[in-house]
């Protein structure tokens, strides 16, 4: 029988010929990735365990980006904690305030990530980089400690869903609400423990960042990681940026799937998940009468430049509506900067919105735009659960930057067609 | 191995935010954790809950975030095990890591209710329902996540295979 994609990388890295669906593995990584939330706790367990020396400096990477530039006396405590962490072993890829940007958006940027290799990240979002053909998953931070301390983790090989992608994008529509679309057609554990294995004519039709969001909320399906194969599209956003060798996999003609999907990417529409769960996907189109107070633009899910040229695209000589507020935030100094010299900031702030530094900020409730109990946000992060941006009895709803600009401008859910 | 005491009951897909929201997460005091557990979804779990209790849930339990926190306030909270239809990868993940026992039974899961005394044999995999006078039996763990359960969760694994090696 014949691998996926997922397995033939987990293989090589667990220097086996072959895995099956369901084996326990010990795989080499060639990336160890954490935040200033989880990095604390790793380094802890690291230094409780007794440890004094890391496998490797420059496979490391830590990103300063839930709470930073710092929320609170706490939130400071721990990034000085990471940052002393970092300078005692010398850590290469350490990224602090002026140089960070949001982890899953800063990691592909700088290069980190290549086709073919094994990252894990104390982030559940660090399945983002099977965008890029690597296999790449969340653990925690106990999982980052041992992987600092030993280079390997132990993974339990998992079994797949194909996704058959077909057909063209229409207008507005991205890779946000590809991803709304599967997870509400297959549930919030549709993929739980699974790989969803990308494939198809349609494929070639998606930006490098229509993937990095799909692959990115593939933990909102249950899923291990979610994967592309390597195209032209890959190597023209890889070559720029990674300049040691890398191994392009391809899936075996025989793999094994559990079953497959398929998605004609002409029938998805700008898609829109209510509260409490992504899977709770509805078209933009039905969102009249579900009034708002706030729009946030911006996240791993959604904070790349693409992602602000959309929003400036739909704003564009136009303001929210009164009593809306606008929160946006580039995912990286690249991207913040670029957002500035394109006239992106302009437009933004001529709209009645604010430009952010970059942070995770408030698609976790951190700070920089939690709700009030009754208030209602459509934003471009990737959860909805109770509570996920402040009061819980206030109300996430998930959506791409044209649909959440859109939606700003006409005060409720709002299809940027119908503006 | 054993534990026993008074279920808390939840439904499916509780997520890691409501177990503890993100809002505590500039902080990794076990306790400090501990007194916001559960707090989004059930503000009355913390006053209610004593040593030794067993939270039980449906399906995909610890979904969403990676934050290990989560685990951590369970267990600091004095809750001896969670039983679960199944959960959610990375929450099943933390938990063996960090040695916070849990249980996959959908039978259990389905038929013990808020307030029943359950007691739960880690070894057999058994789970009775002393309340109702019922016993489930959980699916066993595969025996490299027990071995690294038995010795304490990862690091002290880690830490052993350094020392045999």
């Amino acid at each position: 029988m014949g691998m996926t994609m997922t397995q033939k990388i987990l293989a090589k890295h667990a220097g086996l010929e072959s895995v099956r669906a369901g084996q326990l593995i010990q795989a080499k990584l060639d990336l160890v990735l954490g935040n200033d939330i989880t990095t604390p706790v790793a380094i802890n367990e690291f230094e409780a365990a007794g440890f004094d020396r890391v496998f490797d400096k420059s496979k490391i990477a830590m990103v300063m980006d839930h709470f930073v530039p710092n929320k609170d006396i706490k939130a400071a405590t721990q990034c000085k904690q990471c940052r002393t962490f970092a300078r005692r072993f010398d850590i290469e890829h350490y990224y602090d305030v002026g140089e960070m940007g949001i982890e899953h958006a800063l990691l592909p940027e700088k290069g980190l990530v290549a086709p073919g290799e094994t990252v894990i990240g104390a982030d559940s979002h660090t399945c983002t980089y099977g965008a890029l053909g690597a296999f790449s998953t969340g653990g925690g931070s106990t999982d980052m400690a041992a992987a600092m301390a030993s280079g390997q983790l132990w993974f339990k090989v998992p079994s797949a869903i194909r996704v058959y992608l077909s057909g063209k994008l229409r207008p507005f529509v991205s890779g946000k609400d590809v991803i709304l679309h599967l997870i509400g057609l297959i549930g919030v554990d549709g993929a739980r423990y699974q790989s969803l294995e990308f494939d198809g004519p349609g494929v070639a039709e998606l930006s490098i960042y229509d993937r990095l969001t799909i692959s990115n909320m593939a933990i909102e399906a249950g899923g291990k990681n979610g994967i592309f194969p390597v195209d032209a599209v890959t190597r023209a956003y890889v070559e720029s940026r990674v300049d040691r060798p890398w191994t392009a996999f391809e899936a075996d003609p025989d793999a094994e799937y559990e079953r497959t999907v398929e998605i004609n990417l002409g029938d998805v529409d700008c898609t829109v998940a209510y509260p409490h769960l992504p899977e709770n996907a509805h078209s933009a189109r039905e969102g009249r009468d579900i009034a708002i107070d706030q729009i946030v633009i911006g996240s791993c899910t959604n904070g790349q430049l693409p992602d602000m040229a959309a929003a400036a695209a739909v704003l564009k000589g136009k303001h929210l509506a009164k009593g809306v507020r606008g929160i946006i935030i580039p995912a990286t100094m690249h991207v913040y900067r670029e957002c500035m010299r394109l006239g992106y900031t302009d437009i933004f702030m001529d709209a009645g919105c604010v430009v952010s530094t970059p942070t995770c900020g408030p698609c976790l409730g951190g700070y920089m735009g939690i709700l009030a109990a009754g208030e209602r946000c459509v934003s471009t992060t990737n959860r909805n659960f109770v509570g996920r941006m402040g009061h819980v009895d206030s109300e996430v709803y998930l959506a791409s930057p044209a649909v959440a600009a859109a939606s700003g401008i006409a005060g409720h859910i709002c299809h940027p067609e119908e503006l | 191995m054993n534990a026993q005491g008074t279920v808390h009951k939840y439904g499916d897909h509780v997520d890691t935010d409501v177990i503890i929201p993100a809002r505590y997460l500039n902080t990794q005091d076990p306790k400090e954790l501990a007194a916001h557990c559960m707090e989004d979804i059930d503000k009355e779990f913390i006053k209610n809950v004593k040593p030794g209790d067993i939270i039980t849930a449906g399906v995909n339990f610890g979904c969403g975030s990676s934050r290990e926190h989560a685990p951590v306030a369970i267990k600091a909270s004095g809750v001896s095990c969670v039983i679960a239809a199944n959960f959610a990868r990375i929450f099943f993940r933390n938990s063996i890591n960090i040695g916070l026992p849990i249980l996959e039974c959908p039978a259990a899961s389905a038929a013990i209710q808020n307030g029943d005394q359950v007691s739960v044999d880690f070894d057999t995999g058994v789970i009775t329902n002393i309340t109702k006078n019922e016993t489930y039996q959980a699916e066993p763990f595969p025996p490299f996540i027990k071995d690294i359960m038995e010795k304490g969760g990862l690091m002290a694994s880690l830490k052993a295979g350094k020392a045999e090696a």
